[in-house]
């Protein structure tokens, strides 16, 4: 009977896939809630870089009259508490890591496997996300305790803060997932992905909200992808964007998604057709 | 002395082994170049929007990010290597070849390893130094060099135990490997000056973990900041904190029944 072994239609392809993430995802959230101290120590060395920029920003405002550039005190707090959120968000299976793929032998043995090697990455880390924003709460009533942040978003800004964290998520495990494939021909990339790493905390808005950078920075950074994993989603909440750059921020990672999403496609067959399985 | 002909003699294996991937030096060359450029924008960003912070001039912090970049390497060259190899270590159950050696079990888990590659980062950190030192009005005197030493060893000491501290409770929790950015993140901190954070994380950074001994002090003893009372208190607290690490790494041992047994 043909129509048994037909290769199946696009509907029960879209389920399949539906249903391989939403196993995917309960099943990172189930190995990762076993882990919780480890979880915690991972995030307070995490949230003390944030703390450091707050606390030298927010010193700098209080010596000049309340504010740097017009942002206060308040605002400072707002912004590198919501960037503790964003953070979290966007960490993704990371470039130097592909290395440790490579080096220990389980590409070879995911590349048996009927999905492309990036659909679990996502899947797997979109399911780790669910763990650390649960554990991430309370580290954000404690910090807003502490810092007093200044923040009054509307529903819209609410709405569009959560779609645009994953928005992030997408563009950065794009982003990642090419520079990973340098790994393929060498295995010194450490240097180069510090480059980027460093390139990223400029440009991105990690270090300092962008409107503190001379101009000349912004506009690189308007034709860059990094904005839009941390700039964009932190002050879609915190600044009072307006309703048509807000919407165009999403279409700009949607964007950045799909053109990293063909870099990585282009990156990965040049990148497999050198890898030769180790132990073989 | 049997102790510094142990560590001596695991100091040379591991220069040797080390000698072995020299393309290394060049890939640290490039990180420690890059990890400089972004503290120098950083500082730069900071003092384009403001001429002091907190009292501190900007070739002053100049010397105090020299001197965090300095220790900084020298943990990522003796330090942490061996903590990580200890966590490694006791997660997969082969402690005990170390242990079971008649050396001292905490000399030989403190010596056994060195990244000697990483000693461009301590070049690194001593240029920045000299470069903030030139800025910064006020001659510097023997005694003032003299301290800086001191105390940047009594640093070296305290950060050694805090690590020590850290990787015994791998003891209890074997999965430890977030503890490493746990201390890369805190130890950030030692970019600032101690006095810039609100009072809880002041106390934090500077008897729960001693960043603020370790880094700010120093750099006060070269801004002739330092009272003498602040290095006697560190000192002091050094020779506490190593005597309580000896206790804890004793106490975490008999609390260990290795992988096998």
């Amino acid at each position: 009977m043909s129509a048994q072994t037909a290769p199946l239609t696009e509907e029960g392809r879209f389920r399949s896939l539906f249903d391989f993430y939403t196993t995917m995802v309960r099943t990172a959230i189930a190995a990762q809630l076993q882990y919780r101290v480890a979880q915690y120590f991972y995030m307070l060395g995490m949230i003390a870089e944030p703390v450091i920029y707050l606390v030298v920003w927010s010193t700098i405002a209080r010596q000049h009259g309340g504010a740097v550039n017009g942002i206060t005190a308040g605002q400072f707090a707002a912004y590198y508490i919501v960037w503790t959120l964003v953070r979290n968000m966007n960490i993704v299976f990371g470039a130097p890591f592909w290395e440790w793929r490579i080096r220990e032998g389980r590409l070879a043995g995911d590349l048996l496997r009927p999905l492309n090697i990036l659909h679990y990455d996502l899947a797997f880390f979109a399911g780790w996300k669910f763990v650390v924003v649960g554990l991430w709460i309370p580290i954000a009533i404690g910090l807003s305790a502490v810092f007093h942040p200044d923040l009054h978003p509307s529903a819209l800004e609410i709405v569009v803060f959560i779609v645009a964290i994953w928005g992030a998520y997408f563009v950065r495990t794009m982003f990642q997932a090419t520079i990973g494939m340098l790994n393929f021909w060498t295995t010194r990339g450490a240097a180069i992905f510090d480059l980027y790493m460093a390139t990223e905390m400029l440009l991105s808005g990690r270090l300092v909200p962008l409107r503190l950078m001379p101009g000349w920075v912004q506009t690189l950074a308007d034709f860059l992808p990094f904005k839009w994993t941390f700039g964009f989603p932190i002050e879609s909440l915190v600044a009072n964007m307006s309703t048509r750059s807000l919407l165009l921020g999403l279409g700009a990672q949607v964007m950045w998604t799909a053109i990293g999403y063909v870099l990585f496609r282009f990156a990965w067959r040049a990148a497999i057709k050198r890898f030769s399985a180790v132990g073989a | 002395m049997n102790t510094l002909r142990v560590g001596w003699l695991y100091f040379r294996i591991g220069v040797l082994n080390e000698l072995q991937y020299r393309v290394n030096f060049f890939v640290q060359l490039l990180q420690a170049l890059i990890q400089v450029g972004t503290g120098l924008v950083m500082l730069s960003l900071v003092y384009s929007h403001t001429t002091e912070l907190n009292g501190w001039q900007e070739s002053e912090l100049l010397t105090l990010l020299g001197v965090q970049i300095l220790l900084g390497g020298f943990i990522h060259t003796f330090i942490q290597p061996n903590m990580e190899l200890l966590m490694q270590d006791v997660q997969q159950g082969t402690l005990d070849y170390a242990l079971t050696k008649p050396e001292d079990s905490q000399v030989l888990v403190s010596v056994r390893q060195v990244r000697i590659w990483q000693v461009v980062e301590v070049i690194s950190g001593v240029i920045l130094l000299f470069i903030g030192l030139s800025g910064v009005q006020g001659s510097i005197g023997p005694l003032d060099a003299l301290a800086f030493v001191f105390a940047l060893g009594i640093g070296a000491v305290l950060v050694y135990c805090f690590w020590l501290i850290l990787t015994t409770g791998a003891f209890w929790v074997v999965r430890m490997e977030h503890v490493l950015e746990l201390f890369e993140g805190i130890y950030q901190t030692g970019r600032w000056p101690v006095g810039v954070y609100p009072g809880w994380l002041r106390y934090s950074v500077t008897f729960l973990v001693p960043v603020a001994f370790a880094v700010t002090v120093p750099a006060e003893a070269l801004t002739s900041r330092l009272h003498w009372p602040t290095l006697l208190l560190a000192l002091g607290f050094a020779a506490l904190l190593f005597a309580f690490t000896r206790w804890f790494w004793r106490f975490g041992l008999r609390h260990y029944s290795g992988a096998s047994a």
